[in-house]
């Protein structure tokens, strides 16, 4: 623990925990003034291969209203078997089962390296996974065939025990039936009718368990999966199900010239919604909704069938001329409230050139932990190649899935829980640690995350509530507790609870080892959610506003500068990194809606608020990699004037990896030198960066857009509007010597955004 | 017949004869053409033009037409007046008068009081060959040779005799009998032996007559002849009022016939018809005279006849008329109201049975001293006491004398005109105790006071039709303008000469008044029934397509007629003038065509629009919805598969036989396959959709459970080519049982159902038609779901007629939206209890649909009624999107309709769908006068897109004559269309007024009829007599079958689903439907030959004979009534057992013997169902089996279980409500 790059490391490594702070202000007063606020990014499934699955269940603090697990950090008195809760300092006695407990006997929950742990909860039946495929038929043959074969492809990769249901739509919803023989039987719902979840069960014949089934058939009391006829077990429907997608016909319903296809998805949603809710609530499932164009009909519709009124773009929506934005928003979110509920994770697939409505959606699959995937066609290998990767495995051979999580966070009293960023709904479970500050989804110290994988991460934020004059006893430990119960993907229940503690630390005496305890990543990330959690209810140029005050303010507190000289300017270094994110987060299309849809926006945000630090950050500060002549590949800086004739470039933005040529490379690629024996070299070059990018391609989900390009080419927008514009038409002589490519753009470059920084930070007015 | 009728109609206009025989006249015509040019003109170029070219109908009496013509020319000087006086001199001259005088006769028959003029003197032909048949005549004729000379005399004297006092003018037919009367007692006797029958089924009234014509100058005189010659004074009188009724009816009664047989054979090809008429008057006549006294009537026959007639009505006619205080005239009075008169319509006939009735005779006496009293009993008492009354005192006598002398033999149910008719046939010799109800009529007042009116003494359906069959052995034309066509139970050929085919349209007047006055004083509705796409026998011409290019039909630019033949074209053909509202519209130039030097166009006979009453026109793409050519329609079977349709075998059934089904779906040419699509629904609460299209393997179900707001899940693959998708569809139709054989569902809904059907084909932009196979009453929760509200208590109150009305108002709305997009829908009901018809109905009434109705619907026993009318219902050919517009000359206005249908305004019909059997009832009102030279002219368009979908237009044109004589009002209407019109109006009514003032606006309104006909056409006579119209003369008797009906007066085991069922039955049944259904057609089938139908028999017990077999249909059911006693041989042939109580009882299909008489029952029954467009299950009725109380509900001239009167007790009640009504 050499270094706090080391110690952030490991605590990352051991429990999926980045905190922006690894000392702990010990004040209200002094935690406000740090600017950035107390707060970490937690990863609750994160992938932990040599920690196995204890198989019994937490001991739990008897305190009503605590009921905090057992942890490393509790003080225990082996002899008289009592243990006393760090959080709630209540003494517990151990349970019978702890009776054989002693120094050298310990229970790996009191272990230091098991800070985190993971129980299997034996209680309780067992539900299997249950997928619901929602396929949009309006679509185009070529895509419809993709997506059936991708479907059917799919029946294989799912745990064969898992039940699995189908509902099409186009102008009319159908619930297929798969039990049947002979005839194929689907129950059809009008498309533009909402209908309450106790009309949709009626409808369905789910309504009344009471009476025997419609074909009289013997209902087994506990076979609750055999009652519901839409959904069965993968490996008895198997044939049906392959057979029925393959008989799966584009919505036969005409399109007149100049019109969209009207498409129910509204509609479909909320019967799919509907049907689970009725017959297995509160079991994990997923549903996949697979869309090729917005809803046109109906509830949740869009935009209307008429060609020549285009879906809103920003534009419209500025100008609150979104006819349909407000009501379809509304009508989403109802439906991802009531999902989440019952512990339902709804994916989008959306595959698309147009818009597909994912600005009204996207609380979908945001609420429910669900993934949001866009493409342009699922003819595509970015759907296929994603698509099956939402069903890939861990080492244990376990889908990378997991449903119903419930997150609590438990606090030491100095500490108290202002909310949470990420793919979560609150629970509004009240407690004494329950911050009135709300950051992010606050008022709760429990979240609900339907859907969770390994890499789901969440933003947590803290509020330091100790007062200014009651100043904590040096060494004094703050703790925070994550208590994660989930349902495995092996339909088991589990427990995993992380425990941790930061010391407590005295700003006045210690603001040296407080600014070296800063985490410039994770607090870039964090307040990166922040800033992008209000962009979703507030104007941009307010977002932006706020985070440069903020940015400044840091910088002034943390800066060493001379009052009004903005040369004096410095930084340390735990800090020097973090005004750069900053500002390629100010132009990054989490906040900048120019140049993107609001599909778009919807969906890199999606992305943003899920991933864990690594990727987050990647998707805020690009990585640029240069291949050349002159050396190995490095990285090099994401600025124009990386962008060099002789070299390739590799840019992974997350969403896109884009492969870009400098002017020369792409001549002598054109020459075809490649080609021939004596520029083998030539040839490695090439292909040095598309290795790399097949490594990232095989490990990133969702699969990001795959771009070739090189200079002067029309993709290569995709650099130039990453990298910083050192060098533009305006100040391209100004520099003098010509080592990179200008970028057409008025945007400030990375220097004047640091030039007026230092400006307001040394200025004594603010 | 028809020929004859032509000519006469042809005199009025005197040329169309002419044009008709050969062209040669149309010179001629040419100077008529003037006057009659707009509307003969056409007729007699027609004919002319047509043997030509194509129209080819009439070629074949080119022959006749040249004898005609001749006669016509003679006629043509003198105008119509003048054409029939020739004749009358004429039948002098023998040959040239004779085949007028079939002419006449016809003509008589059709028309009006100058035909009498004619027919007499034809008649007088006709009758002296008769006369000397008769010898008695001549006997007779000493005292009244002219009057005889009218032989016709029969009919005339019936005429004036009967029609005048008693019944119609027919019955003064009888009268003749009564002319025996007018002489006094002693002339009675005398009369009856003479003049009597001898008169009248001889000829030789007629040579008579054509004497006394000359003298009595007046038409009357005739008859008056006959009678009149006895009794001059009585003559005149009746002369004067008689004559026109009177001929008419003598005309219709054998005597013409006689006459004409004698003459016109020898002249006259036409006379054939004629002929069997005759040869049955001389028939009966020989034969009578042969067996039984009857016979000696013949010879004696004139006193026997005569007082058989005057027993009857004769009598108390003349009696009547000179002296009604005297004992005569009460007599009159007395016989007449009872049968006589009716009797006497027949009398030609009933001469033979007059002549029976000779008793009489001896009654005249009892007669005169009964009149008086009885016409005292009559007010007090009713009606049939009256009647009964006033024969009672002589009755005693009488019906002593009369049985005697009649009963020898003649079954009452022959009536004394029947009697004759069937008299000569074998059976009738005893049977004669008709004669005795004569007498029981004149006599049965004193002897039965208390009883009844002789049945046979009263009006009998049978005899009219069987008159009726023998008189039209013509085809019909129908070029003549207001000529009334043969009763719809006769079978003739139709040839369209420029107005539709009574298949098409019958009316209910084709004189009508001239104004609004006289229509409002007769109260005869004026009505026609349209059956707009009526399937036409195959020897009758199809209507011809017309195609008037992309312009579409031509048409009158004011009021939109469409060209027909009553377009006159002006200038040289440059403009025409409507027909109907006068207006002059450009001829567009590819449609012009020079004239004739006649005024009619040159082309006239190539154009089907210029020459024809019935043909359709190509419609142009501006006659479609949305100015879109259609889409062939689509036909969609709805299939209940709830617990009780699974249970009682319906579905399995249905879909089995669908699958046949599909391959008789209609089609306009026989050769190509049907372009109809089809799709498949079942549903019990909720609804199931199949996709069937034909790249599945497998069929594809649907199920749409949100009733609340029904859509079509899918569009594509619902509604298929049967032969594309004929795999999918098969194994659908397999799999569709067994999917529900085990469901426990019985909750149903239907708004849903239908809605499903007309959304589909919404989607899928087409007209169509929905079958939809029900069980129950929809109440699982859905629009449209109703609540049981059977409340038998609420029968005979005020709050009866709700009952009738739909329950909620969404079949309503949605009715219209069908009708909006040709959705037609057609409901098969299965229900075990109560499903609201009324309710249910609504839609398919308000479509142009069809709801059949099976309770307790049991596979085994019901599917063959079932299949066999979805067969037909399947197959038949219909329209879709049709609209219906009835235009019409100036001066009347199409008022009301009636039927299945919707109007969104007052003019125009809408038929989502309109089949073959359909009709609709259109009544007319004044709106200014009509002039009797144009007559009254409509025009029938409707528009429709037939089973290929192509818009087409049809159009019938209709004219008919106008008069200022509310006479020849009574004289040219038919009965049987009024009644059609009385019940669609009262059943509609029930759903807005209690039931009893239904009821009583009936009997009220015909009371109206009746008593405007006495009180203005007949003659003066005693208040106690009943005199009838002889058209009208069934008035009463079908119309107390109307107010019998469930619908108006249910018994209690009629549900009220039934009576609804029946409501909305009726109100699109043409006349054959009603007639049938109102008085149902019973046949005696203990003999029966190949190649003719017995002679059926009146609907009541007493002519139920215990040893013999009966075969009663209504158009809806099918009885074979068996009678304890019948002969262990008859049982065998029809059974195959001989023992009465080895039959079973539940069969409902004959055993398949092979035996000739087996062999010929069954084709009778089959052909019986053959001709109902709904399939008639067969019910063995034992008698004195409890199923007897069932068939006895159809005896419709008995009492009856509900408390309808019988026939007797109504004729006397109506008979008070007319005195009513003249005092």
């Amino acid at each position: 623990m050499s270094t706090y790059q080391e110690f952030i490391q490991q605590n990352e490594d051991r429990d999926g925990v980045r905190f922006s702070w690894n000392l702990w202000p010990s004040s209200r007063l002094e935690a406000t003034r740090l600017v950035v606020p107390v707060s970490c990014l937690f990863t609750p499934l994160k992938e932990m291969p040599n920690l196995p699955p204890v198989q019994y269940e937490p001991v739990l603090c008897s305190r009503a209203n605590c009921k905090a697990v057992l942890n490393p950090l509790c003080q225990v008195d082996f002899r008289a078997k009592i243990w006393a809760c760090n959080f709630c300092f209540q003494r517990n006695p151990f349970p019978p089962s702890y009776a054989g407990i002693s120094e050298v006997n310990q229970p790996a929950e009191l272990m230091p390296q098991f800070s985190t742990i993971e129980y299997i909860v034996q209680r309780g039946p067992s539900a299997p996974l249950i997928f619901l495929y929602v396929v949009d038929t309006c679509l185009e043959e070529e895509d419809l065939q993709a997506l059936k074969e991708s479907l059917q492809m799919s029946l294989s990769l799912l745990p064969p025990n898992a039940l699995v249901g189908l509902i099409t739509f186009g102008r009319m919803v159908q619930v297929h039936e798969l039990t049947c023989e002979g005839i194929a039987k689907s129950y059809v719902f009008r498309g533009t009718k909402d209908l309450s979840s106790k009309q949709i069960q009626e409808m369905l014949g789910l309504a009344k368990p009471a009476a025997p089934g419609q074909q009289g058939r013997p209902v087994a009391p506990q076979d609750a999966a055999a009652s519901c006829r839409f959904l069965q077990p993968v490996h008895r429907v198997d044939m049906n199900l392959t057979d029925l997608l393959g008989e799966l016909q584009r919505d036969p319903w005409p399109v007149p010239q100049g019109k969209r296809p009207l498409r129910s998805t509204g509609v479909a949603l909320s019967v799919a919604v509907g049907l689970l809710e009725g017959a297995f609530p509160n079991t994990g499932a997923r549903v996949m909704l697979f869309i090729g164009g917005p809803p046109t009909q109906g509830p949740g519709m869009v935009v209307g069938d008429e060609l020549k009124t285009p879906i809103r773009s920003w534009h419209d929506i500025q100008k609150d001329n979104a006819r349909h934005l407000k009501k379809a928003t509304k009508y989403y979110e109802a439906l991802a409230n009531r999902s989440a509920v019952n512990g339902h994770s709804i994916d989008i697939y959306a595959c698309a050139l147009d818009q597909t409505g994912l600005l009204e959606m996207k609380c979908l699959s945001n609420l429910t932990g669900g993934h949001i995937v866009m493409g342009d066609s699922f003819n595509t290998s970015l759907f296929k190649q994603t698509f099956q990767r939402v069903f890939s495995k861990d080492y244990n051979g376990d889908f990378r899935m997991a449903f119903g999580g419930v997150l609590e966070v438990k606090t030491t009293r100095e500490l108290k829980v202002s909310g949470a960023i990420g793919p979560c709904v609150s629970l509004h479970s009240k407690g004494s640690s329950v911050s009135e500050n709300e950051m992010g989804i606050g008022g709760t110290t429990q979240w609900k995350l339907c859907g969770l994988d390994p890499s789901t991460t969440l933003g947590v934020y803290f509020e330091v509530v100790n007062q200014h004059n009651a100043p904590v006893p040096q060494g004094g430990r703050g703790a925070v507790q994550f208590v994660t119960q989930y349902q495995h993907s092996n339909t088991q229940r589990r427990i995993r609870v992380t425990t941790i503690a930061r010391n407590w630390a005295d700003v006045q005496s210690q603001i040296q080892h407080i600014e070296s305890s800063f985490d410039q990543e994770a607090a870039a990330v964090l307040m990166a959610r922040l800033g992008v959690f209000r962009a979703e209810s507030e104007e941009g140029p307010d977002v932006l506003r706020w985070l440069d005050r903020q940015l400044i303010r840091l910088c002034q507190k943390f800066g060493q500068f001379n009052k009004d000289d903005p040369t004096s300017f410095r930084l340390s270094e735990s800090l020097s990194l973090y005004p750069q994110f900053m500002f390629h987060l100010r132009r990054s299309p989490f906040l900048q809606v120019f140049n993107n849809s609001p599909d778009e926006s919807s969906y890199y945000r999606h992305h943003f608020v899920r991933q864990d630090l690594t990727q987050s950050l990647i998707m805020i500060q690009p990585i640029l990699y240069s291949y050349s002549f002159h050396g190995p590949p490095e990285p090099v800086l994401l600025d124009s004037s990386s962008i060099l004739p002789d070299r390739i470039l590799l840019m992974d933005t997350f969403f896109q990896l884009v492969i870009y040529h400098g002017e020369t490379i792409a001549q002598w690629r054109k020459a075809g030198y490649q080609e021939m024996a004596e520029y083998e070299n030539f040839k490695q070059l090439l292909q040095a960066p598309l290795d790399d990018a097949q490594e990232i391609l095989q490990t990133r989900f969702p699969m990001p857009r795959y771009i070739d390009t090189e200079h002067g080419g029309s993709q290569a927008r995709f650099l130039l509007s990453k990298v910083n514009p050192s060098q533009t038409h305006n100040n391209l002589y100004a520099w003098g010597q010509e080592t990179g490519a200008p970028i057409l753009t008025d945007d400030v470059s990375l220097q004047v955004f640091m030039d007026h920084l230092k400006k307001l930070a040394v200025s004594s007015s603010t | 017949m028809n020929v004859n009728q032509h000519t006469p109609m042809a005199s009025p206009y005197g040329q169309p004869q002419p044009g008709y025989g050969q062209p040669s006249y149309a010179p001629q015509d040419g100077g008529y053409p003037g006057p009659y040019s707009p509307y003969n003109g056409p007729a007699s170029a027609h004919q002319p033009g047509v043997p030509p070219q194509g129209y080819s109908p009439f070629t074949s009496f080119p022959s006749k037409a040249v004898a005609a013509n001749p006669v016509s020319d003679l006629s043509s000087p003198l105008d119509l007046g003048p054409t029939r006086l020739p004749p009358t001199s004429a039948p002098p001259p023998a040959s040239a008068p004779q085949p007028y005088n079939q002419y006449t006769h016809s003509q008589g028959d059709m028309q009006n009081g100058p035909p009498p003029m004619t027919q007499a003197p034809p008649r007088p032909a006709a009758a002296q060959p008769y006369t000397q048949g008769h010898v008695n005549m001549s006997g007779s004729l000493p005292s009244y040779p002219q009057h005889y000379g009218p032989p016709p005399s029969m009919q005339q004297v019936t005429n004036q005799m009967t029609g005048m006092q008693i019944t119609p003018g027919p019955p003064t037919s009888a009268g003749p009998g009564y002319v025996p009367p007018h002489s006094s007692q002693p002339p009675l006797s005398t009369a009856y032996s003479a003049a009597a029958q001898p008169s009248y089924t001889q000829a030789p009234p007629p040579a008579s007559s054509a004497p006394t014509q000359p003298p009595p100058a007046s038409g009357p005189a005739a008859s008056q002849q006959y009678y009149g010659g006895p009794p001059p004074s009585s003559q005149q009188p009746f002369n004067s009022s008689l004559p026109p009724t009177s001929q008419q009816q003598f005309t219709s009664s054998v005597p013409p016939p006689p006459s004409q047989q004698s003459f016109p054979p020898s002249s006259f090809s036409g006379p054939a018809p004629p002929p069997t008429r005759p040869q049955g008057p001389p028939m009966s006549q020989s034969q009578p005279q042969m067996p039984f006294p009857s016979q000696p009537p013949f010879s004696a026959p004139p006193p026997v006849s005569q007082p058989g007639f005057a027993g009857g009505p004769p009598p108390p006619v003349q009696g009547s008329f000179p002296p009604q205080p005297t004992q005569p005239s009460s007599q009159p009075g007395s016989f007449p109201p009872p049968g006589p008169p009716p009797t006497s319509a027949t009398s030609g006939q009933y001469t033979t049975s007059m002549a029976q009735q000779p008793p009489p005779p001896t009654q005249p006496s009892p007669y005169h001293s009964g009149p008086p009293p009885p016409r005292v009993q009559m007010p007090p008492t009713s009606m049939g006491q009256s009647n009964h009354m006033p024969p009672g005192p002589p009755g005693p006598l009488q019906q002593p004398p009369a049985q005697p002398g009649m009963q020898t033999g003649f079954p009452p149910q022959q009536n004394g005109a029947f009697g004759q008719v069937r008299g000569p046939q074998p059976g009738y010799a005893g049977p004669y105790p008709g004669q005795p109800n004569y007498g029981a009529q004149a006599p049965a007042p004193a002897p039965s006071a208390q009883k009844r009116l002789d049945p046979d003494a009263i009006p009998s359906p049978i005899q009219v039709i069987e008159d009726d069959k023998a008189k039209s052995t013509e085809p019909f034309t129908t070029g003549v303008r207001g000529q009334a066509p043969p009763l719809v139970t006769t079978n003739f050929q139709v040839k369209d000469q420029g107005n539709a085919s009574p298949r098409f349209i019958r009316c209910t007047a084709y004189n009508m008044p001239c104004t609004s006055d006289m229509a409002k004083q007769s109260q005869v509705p004026l009505a026609a029934v349209i059956k707009p796409l009526a399937t036409l026998p195959p020897d009758e011409t199809p209507p011809y397509m017309v195609d008037h290019g992309e312009a579409g039909p031509i048409r009158c630019n004011r009021c939109k007629a469409y060209m027909c033949p009553y377009m006159q074209f002006i200038e040289g053909g440059r403009r025409f003038q409507c027909g109907f509202c006068s207006c002059v519209t450009e001829v567009p130039p590819q449609y012009f065509q020079h004239l004739d030097h006649t005024g009619k166009r040159v082309d006239c006979y190539d154009r089907p629009e210029l020459s024809l009453g019935t043909y359709e026109f190509l419609a142009t793409v501006d006659y479609c919805k949305n100015n879109k050519l259609p889409q062939p329609p689509a036909f969609i079977f709805l299939i209940d598969v709830s617990y009780n349709a699974v249970k009682s075998g319906l579905v399995s059934l249905i879909c089995n036989e669908l699958k046949t089904l599909l391959d008789l779906l209609p089609r306009e040419n026989p050769e190509m396959d049907s372009v109809v699509r089809v799709g498949f629904v079942t549903y019990n609460k909720v609804l199931h959709f199949y996709n069937v299209k034909p790249t599945l393997a497998q069929p594809q179900m649907l199920v749409v459970s949100d009733v609340s707001d029904m859509f079509v899940p899918l569009l594509d693959g619902f509604l298929v080519n049967v032969n594309e998708s004929r795999q999918v569809i098969e194994s659908l139709l397999d799999q569709i049982p067994e999917m529900f054989a085990d469901t426990r569902e019985t909750e149903t809904v239907f708004g849903p159902v239908i809605q499903a059907g007309l959304e589909a084909l919404k989607a899928a932009d087409c007209a169509g038609k929905l079958f939809v196979f029900h069980t129950s009453l929809p109440i699982a929760e859905a629009p449209g779901k109703l609540k049981n509200r059977e409340d038998k208590k609420l029968i005979g109150t005020d709050k009866e007629k709700t009952l009738f009305q739909p329950q909620v108002g969404f079949y309503k709305d949605l009715a219209k939206d069908c009708v909006a997009q040709g959705c037609c829908v057609d409901l098969f009901l299965f229900p075990n209890q109560y499903v609201d018809l009324a309710t249910l109905g609504v839609v398919p009434v308000s479509t142009g649909g069809s709801i059949y109705k099976y309770t307790y619907f049991q596979a085994q026993a019901d599917q063959e009624r079932f299949l066999n009318d979805l067969r037909r219902d399947v197959q038949k050919q219909v329209g879709f999107d049709a609209v219906m517009r009835v235009r019409t000359s100036t001066g009347i206005r199409a008022t009301d309709f009636f039927g299945s249908f919707y109007m969104n305004n007052t003019t125009d019909v809408e038929l989502a769908g309109l089949d073959c059997d359909k009709a609709i009832t259109v009544e007319f009102k004044h709106d200014d006068k009509l002039s009797e030279e144009t007559g009254a002219l409509m025009q029938c368009a409707v528009l429709y897109t037939s089973c290929s979908g192509r818009r087409r237009l049809r159009i019938h044109n209709m004219a008919v004559n106008c008069c200022s004589q509310l006479a020849d009002l009574y004289r040219n209407c038919e009965t049987d269309t009024i009644i059609n019109y009385f019940a669609k109006y009262a059943f509609r009514g029930v759903a807005n007024n209690p039931t009893k003032a239904v009821r009583d606006t009936l009997v009220n309104q015909c009371a109206q009829i009746l008593a405007c006909y006495r009180k203005n056409c007949a003659s003066p006579s005693s208040a106690g007599q009943l005199i009838l119209p002889e058209c009208m003369k069934l008035l009463p008797v079908y119309l107390n079958c109307v107010l019998k009906s469930d619908v108006l007066m249910p018994g209690a085991d009629v549900s009220l689903d039934d009576r609804a069922y029946l409501k909305q039955l009726i109100s699109c049944m043409d006349v054959t439907e009603t007639h049938v259904f109102f008085y149902p057609r019973l046949l005696p089938v203990m003999k029966l030959e190949s190649g003719s139908l017995p002679v059926a028999v009146r609907d009541s017990e007493e002519r139920l004979s215990k040893g013999g077999v009966y075969l009663l249909e209504t158009g809806l059911h099918l009885f074979l009534w068996v009678g304890a006693s019948v002969q262990q041989e008859l049982l065998l042939n029809i059974f195959g057992t001989p023992s009465f109580s080895q039959i079973d009882p539940n069969l409902t299909s004959l055993p398949v013997l092979d035996n000739p008489f087996s062999q010929r029952l069954r084709e009778i029954i089959d052909s019986f169902r053959a001709q109902r467009s709904r399939y008639m299950k067969l019910m063995v009725v034992k008698q004195e089996d409890r199923s007897e109380l069932i068939f006895k509900h159809f005896l419709v001239e008995d009492k009856s279980a509900s408390g309808g009167a019988s026939y007797v007790d109504f004729l006397c009640h109506m008979h008070k409500e007319i005195r009513q009504l003249l005092s």
